[in-house]
């Protein structure tokens, strides 16, 4: 078989990554090369090097070590019965790639996945062996972000999260019978088996890392996952539903949402409108209520409209401040921190500023105006030494207050 | 009133210094100017004022959390920073924890002036881009030039080293330039983007990244503006393809939903079998349904309990217009009445509702559809499933069950077991009858028993069906 230049390669197989949203590089152990061997480092915090005018983030080269692939998923542009130009790299040309992108400070690191060639233990092996070479012949400290296929062996799973800094297996959608139907080789309990797995091996290596300081690290930035949103007809209270279940099974750091895009070789078996992209927003800004505003997942829930969608004219919490409120107004000079935390338009550092400034000053209305964004939307919700709302709370029209007004889509810029 | 200069205006020291001494003598910061020098080893400005006002200096105090924020807000551009530092250290003199009234305006002053620092810090170490050279001794140097809004480039070298100490690089700058040698980092006078390398081979393999990463079904301007405002874009190589992509996009979805995905985006499900056999005549979503040819609805009692899918109509079923009334259609009849299996009770139809053929003389030769055409067809197909709502459904052959299924099944290991969907109907999969017509001897023989067994597994179930 001949094959094509790199640059083709490269082109087709980050082409066919690109459907997946993650390109995080946080959260990893503190890692530098000053000592002049090897090459790269990690900070806490990622960086994105570059964003591309999808507004996505570019951290990461995130490629497909091949996209031929066994499997036969309607929702992937990769699927066997797919027309696409199929393309592969050997595990020697991905890292030489990676490195010479990193010494040019394009990238933090790799996110390798793969479509699945011969078996799932033959690809997940390629994969694993692509992270050996970078990490012990180049003594790579930059970032790795494994793909892990969930019907590979265990032993190989836990290969890759001794090289990896973190490890994903997709969920891929948020229903079984979503799953059956859209991806007729994948197994709803292989996948969260192979969950289930790696999050007790990534919680084992953190204990023997307490108590060995020379205990193998494993995964230390911990899994994510993803799931499509709007291939299958799951409401978003299901998928909010699904989504803090993983977190509390798998102790997940993330879960992505990846809003269901028109792919090229469509398969016929989505005969369905393009989400709007809002609604991946929507579930995004749910998530982040559930993780630092304490939100219970069912309170998320009762955000939702009658037929289990979350508004897409506002914003969850301003949705749910609507449904609920009674709970308004909230005074900010005497009002506990979790009840700060529910008015709209406050974020937590807003919050926490108010908090320490409370005990220095009345908090007054232009005190919040330099705290935050828009004091306009959080007047009907808040109580300060100069400010009651009067009946506003109250008002029937207050959602049409408060929404932003129809635009015009941009054409540019 | 006394004027200060800072001699290097990033020093954090030298300010430090400077500031201790004067609020250890009472100096208001009424009655204080501070300014800028004119850069590196700028030294005649070091506090001309007088010291010996006769009272013994008291002590400074700075919490850990200013120390901090003044850190970074030194190295900001603008020059009224040194009088909001001294100021916000004068008052802390006399309100310790001054820092934690975020609402306080020069507290506010010195956190968005830290915040802008931080994140320019951020870009710089995000958007710096090395381009290889081979210098005159014949190493590899990685060299790049770099135009940071705020003096943080001394305040950022630790990272470049810690992350790529055994490379050698130069960062060049208008303000200054930073060179590492493999071991040591060293100085260097202001540079001019002349200095840098022009290109870099390596470029266009990053460069073909970019444009395929992107994708084009999700155009989001405004946040990519957001996080890499236009100012950084003349030294980022891949900027130059942004307006490109943009003007691609738009493009690039609406041909991609006119070949694919949104084929259907504008039907609602057919609500009869009526509207299925309006619109199959109609469709024209693939390359079969533009041959000239007739479309050919399934048929069969509208409440069938078994349901049965062939792959597409052949040469007698375009010409009558009807399913199953060909060869192969004689087969299945007479398979069926020796199995038991009642063919008039049951609802026929095919995965493809055109006859794919290739001319060859006055004949027209079958030819098989593809996964994806039978994928778009499968629309057509979904529909009567759902109207006719059978509890069981025959497939024959490969294309027959890929209309049902979604995915191409090998019939060899599938076949004569029932598979059961996510609704409940059962998928009993068995050889086209067609695929028998094309056999002799031996493998005929072999075949037929097999599609007998095959169709008598089918009667047995059923025959369990109905008693449930």
């Amino acid at each position: 078989m001949s094959h094509p230049p790199v640059l083709e390669r490269l082109k087709i197989l980050a082409d066919a990554a690109k459907y997946d949203a993650s390109c995080a590089s946080s959260g990893t152990a503190k890692r530098n090369s000053r000592d002049g061997k090897g090459l790269g480092s990690t900070e806490g915090m990622g960086i994105c090097h570059a964003y591309a005018p999808d507004g996505r983030c570019i951290s990461l080269l995130k490629l497909l070590l091949t996209n031929h692939c066994i499997f036969d998923c309607h929702y992937c542009i990769n699927r066997k019965s797919s027309n696409v130009r199929r393309a592969r790299f050997t595990p020697q040309e991905v890292v030489d790639l990676t490195l010479s992108f990193y010494r040019r400070n394009y990238i933090e690191g790799l996110f390798l996945s793969s479509g699945i060639v011969k078996s799932s233990n033959h690809t997940m092996e390629q994969l694993i062996e692509v992270a050996r070479i970078l990490r012990e012949e180049h003594e790579f400290r930059g970032y790795i972000h494994l793909k892990t296929i969930p019907e590979a062996d265990p032993e190989l799973v836990e290969q890759a999260g001794l090289w990896a800094d973190r490890v994903s297996i997709n969920v891929e959608l948020p229903t079984d019978t979503g799953l059956a139907r859209l991806a007729p080789d994948k197994n709803g309990a292989t996948i969260e088996g192979a969950m289930g797995k790696l999050s007790s091996a990534i919680t084992e290596a953190h204990d023997a890392r307490k108590r060995f300081r020379k205990a193998p690290s494993f995964a230390p930035a911990g899994q994510s996952t993803q799931m499509i949103v709007g291939a299958d007809g799951a409401s978003d209270a299901q998928i909010v539903g699904k989504a803090s279940t993983l977190y509390d099974r798998f102790a997940l750091k993330r879960v992505y949402y990846s809003a269901f895009s028109p792919i090229p070789e469509a398969s016929a078996v989505l005969p369905l409108k393009r989400p709007p992209l809002l609604r991946e927003h929507r579930l995004y800004q749910s998530d982040w209520l559930m993780r630092f505003y304490g939100f219970a997942p069912q309170e998320v829930q009762q955000a939702t409209e009658e037929d289990g969608m979350l508004p897409l004219d506002i914003d969850p919490k301003l949705a749910w401040a609507l449904k609920f409120r009674d709970r308004f107004p909230v005074d900010l000079n005497r009002a506990p921190r979790e009840a700060m935390l529910r008015v709209p338009g406050l974020g937590v550092k807003a919050v926490d500023a108010i908090i320490m400034g409370r005990r220095h000053r009345t908090i007054r209305l232009d005190d919040v105006a330099r705290l935050t964004v828009s004091v306009r939307k959080l007047r009907p919700f808040i109580v300060t030494a100069d400010w009651r709302p009067t009946l506003l709370t109250d008002r029937a029209d207050l959602r049409a207050r408060l929404a932003p007004p129809a635009q015009q889509m941009e054409l540019f810029g | 009133m006394i004027a200060i200069t800072l001699a290097v205006p990033d020093d954090f020291e030298e300010w430090r210094d400077a500031a201790r001494r004067l609020a250890g003598r009472g100096v208001s910061p009424k009655a204080v100017m501070w300014s800028d020098g004119s850069g590196v080893g700028d030294l005649f400005a070091s506090a001309p004022f007088s010291n010996d006002r006769g009272t013994a200096p008291v002590e400074v105090r700075a919490s850990r959390k200013f120390i901090d924020i003044a850190r970074s807000v030194i190295l900001h551009s603008d020059a009224e920073r040194l009088n909001l530092l001294y100021r916000a250290l004068w008052r802390l003199q006399k309100h310790p924890r001054l820092l934690d009234d975020a609402a306080d305006p020069d507290v506010a002053a010195l956190e968005r002036m830290a915040k802008q620092v931080r994140r320019d810090i951020h870009k710089m170490r995000a958007f710096v881009r090395f381009r290889s050279v081979i210098d005159e001794v014949g190493d590899e140097r990685y060299v790049a030039w770099f135009e940071p809004e705020h003096r943080i480039e001394r305040a950022n070298a630790d990272f470049f080293v810690n992350r790529f100490a055994s490379q050698r690089w130069s960062i060049l700058t208008p303000r200054l330039s930073l060179h590492w040698d493999g071991d040591s980092l060293m100085e260097g006078p202001p540079a001019s983007r002349g200095d840098a390398p022009a290109e870099d081979a390596t470029e266009e393999l990053w460069l073909g990244y970019y444009r395929s990463i992107f994708n084009p079904a999700r155009l989001k301007v405004g946040m990519m503006l957001k996080e890499m405002p236009r100012r950084y874009w003349k030294n980022l190589p891949e900027a130059r393809e942004i307006s490109d992509l943009v003007a691609g996009a738009h493009k690039r979805e609406a041909a991609m939903i006119a070949t694919g995905t949104s084929l259907f985006e504008q039907e609602n499900a057919p609500s009869s079998l009526e509207a299925i056999a309006e619109g199959i005549v109609q469709c024209r979503r693939c390359p079969i349904g533009c041959n000239g040819t007739r479309a050919v609805m399934g048929e069969g009692p509208p409440d069938a309990r078994l349901m049965i899918v062939g792959e597409q109509p052949g040469d007698t079923e375009e010409r009558e217009s009807r399913p199953f009334v060909g060869p192969a259609g004689q087969l299945l009849d007479k398979a069926m009445q020796e199995a038991g299996v009642e063919r008039q009770s049951a609802y026929v139809t095919n995965a493809v509702k055109h006859f794919k053929f290739t001319p060859r003389g006055k004949r027209r030769l079958h030819q098989n559809p593809t996964a994806g055409e039978i994928d778009i067809c499968r629309w057509w197909l979904d529909g009567e499933r759902t109207l006719i709502k059978p509890k069981v459904i025959l497939a024959l052959g490969a294309s027959g069950a890929r209309g049902l299924l979604g995915r191409t099944p090998s019939i060899g290991k599938e076949r004569g077991r029932a598979i059961t969907q996510p609704d409940g109907t059962l998928v009993w999969l068995t050889a086209h009858p067609s695929y028998l017509l094309r056999l002799d001897g031996e493998a005929r023989e072999r075949e037929h028993g097999r599609f007998a067994d095959d169709l008598a597994g089918l009667a047995r179930v059923l025959a369990t069906e109905h008693r449930t």
